[in-house]
């Protein structure tokens, strides 16, 4: 019986061979699994060889002192204008104006991000790249709108009704304690309905995030090729030390 | 008569051989050949493993740890193949000082196949993907963009023929929509194309002139999308299609802990995968294959 059976085996695995160029393969089975690549998993050694070099390049980029932070600055300090918002927007004001006049020999009139798009505290001491990596995360890349007087005051509604810290610059906001606009300046002059005002602002936000759909209704839109990430990155290079401040550019007083 | 005969001979044989263990190495349990697919998805630059701090991720992924498995998997079967569903690029600062060089070179080293494109491996430009190509030693399909009038055109095929141990398998690319999603300066001139009616063609190709015994679809579309009925996802291409036997997805980062089984227009089993992304697993799938039609008349087994 044995016999038999070896007989048959090998009778097979010829044919099978000897078939196999010629006979269709047919599916008969499929299994499916996940599985985890976790600590419990060894380096391969000659993968990890590779990476060092570029890990140890990357690092002693990123953590390089650029500029020196005098006090630890979060976007919770603060009511309606923080001291690290007020330090973005200045930043990409302040970055953005030269590309931006090369580019269309206009000046850009206002900044406004998000509260939520500060991802982290700057904290005191050395600022880096990784500074910016942290804070910004995101890919974001300064985008500036051209808006009307009225659109502005689309933007500045959303700012009455949001109440919250997103960071502006170029913009000055006063409420009452009903949130009512008292006054609302851009280059200390109220606003005028039928000029247009070039707003900077990031991508995301032009494309309606944080619910910003006013931006959709821009005039004009100037995409600058610059991440937020990287003015920041070539402001703390200029700058010794950062001074961020609370001011009163989005303020709310009693009366 | 005679060839009917062998068939049967051999579904026969085979079992007994299984029953009783004879050392028929080549013999995978009781069938002729198994092909492993081992896949990723939106890695997203993720060479290092995440921190200990880093929440729910902690301790987990790295290039590193995933070429041993890969190497381990390979040891075992060596008729496996290594795919990856897009967005390679973007997500650490690798990508912003390297460009995507050090995504592409790891890969290659790890010897992957067959990748396609996600939206975020446009991040750099078409310019700046087209500039890393020379250290891809992998393939990048993509049948649903159009680069013919751009630096791409020529370096991406619609669909690649992969055979291992006389198994031909067809493995194609689909590609999200761009509009909306990437910057038109970019992409460029890359044009999208529907990738229900590009998939029907390509797959009609795969399965009847040039043969194949596995139609794989690497997808960057994304899983499902309930909620926006207009939007086509892997699901929807799977029930939409046929001759598909399994789609590996991306760019909605959705962990799957096993495959989804979906009927195709044709009621066959389709297999949907996608295993999250950051590289904090690896998707595997074996196919076993025979040479008897008997069983086949019924459904194939799938266990997940």
């Amino acid at each position: 019986m044995k016999k038999i059976i070896q007989k048959g085996c090998f009778l097979s695995v010829f044919l099978l061979v000897f078939f196999s160029c010629k006979k269709n393969n047919y599916l008969q089975k499929v299994e499916g699994v996940r599985i985890e690549i976790n600590d419990t998993i060894p380096d391969n050694p000659e993968i990890e060889a590779f990476i060092k070099p570029y890990r140890a390049h990357v690092n002693k980029m990123l953590d390089s002192a650029l500029a020196y932070a005098p006090k630890s600055y979060s976007k919770g300090d603060g009511d309606l204008n923080t001291a690290i918002g007020n330090l973005m927007a200045d930043i990409v004001l302040e970055q953005a104006n030269p590309v931006f006049k090369s580019r269309t020999g206009k000046t850009v009139d206002m900044v406004l991000l998000n509260y939520g798009g500060i991802r982290a505290p700057i904290s005191k001491g050395a600022v880096s790249a990784r500074t910016a990596y942290q804070v910004m995360p995101f890919e974001n890349s300064i985008i500036v709108a051209e808006m009307k007087g009225t659109q502005i005051r689309e933007l500045i509604q959303y700012l009455q009704k949001a109440k919250r810290a997103h960071p502006i610059s170029g913009l000055q906001l006063t409420l009452d304690s009903n949130y009512d606009v008292v006054s609302a300046l851009i280059n200390d002059k109220e606003i005028d309905d039928n000029i247009s005002y070039f707003v900077a602002t990031n991508d995301y936000l032009y494309n309606g995030g944080s619910k910003m759909y006013f931006f959709k209704e821009s005039v004009n839109s100037h995409v600058l090729n610059y991440k937020i990430r990287n003015a920041m990155i070539d402001y703390f290079k200029k700058v010794d030390t950062i001074k961020p401040m609370i001011d009163n550019r989005f303020i709310q007083i009693n009366k | 008569m005679k060839r009917r005969e062998f068939v049967k001979n051999t579904a026969i044989t085979t079992g007994l051989v299984a029953l009783g263990g004879t050392g028929l190495s080549s013999f995978t349990g009781n069938y002729t050949k198994k092909i492993t697919i081992l896949h990723t998805n939106d890695v997203h630059s993720h060479i290092d493993p995440f921190g200990p701090e880093d929440g729910r991720n902690a301790n987990k992924g790295g290039v590193a740890r995933r070429a041993t498995i890969i190497e381990n998997i390979k040891k075992e079967n060596p008729n496996t193949l290594l795919l990856d569903a897009g967005d390679i690029f973007q997500g650490t600062p690798y990508f912003n000082f390297y460009g995507g060089e050090l995504e592409f070179k790891l890969m290659s080293m790890l010897k992957y196949d067959v990748a396609t494109i996600g939206n975020h491996d446009f991040d750099n430009g078409i310019e700046g993907l087209h500039a890393q190509l020379p250290y891809a030693g992998f393939k990048f399909v993509s049948a649903n963009y159009d680069f013919s009038n751009t630096v791409m055109d020529t370096f991406v095929k619609p669909y690649e023929i992969l055979i291992k141990d006389g198994i031909k398998i067809g493995i194609f690319g689909l590609g999200i929509a761009l509009e909306g999603l990437v910057m038109k300066e970019l992409y460029k001139e890359t044009k999208y194309l529907d990738p229900i009616e590009i998939a029907q063609d390509i797959t009609a190709k795969l399965r009847n002139e040039e043969k194949c015994d596995l139609v794989i679809c690497l997808s960057h579309l994304g899983y499902d999308y309930k909620k926006e009925p207009n939007k086509v996802g892997d699901i929807g291409l799977a029930g939409a299609t046929e001759d598909i036997d399994l789609i590996i997805g991306g760019h909605t980062h959705t962990f799957l802990k096993e495959p989804t089984i979906v009927k195709n227009r044709k009621d066959k089993d389709v297999l949907v995968n996608q295993v999250g992304c950051f590289g904090l697993y690896l998707g595997r799938i074996d196919f076993y294959f025979d040479h008897q039609k008997e069983k086949i008349s019924k459904a194939s087994t799938i266990a997940v």
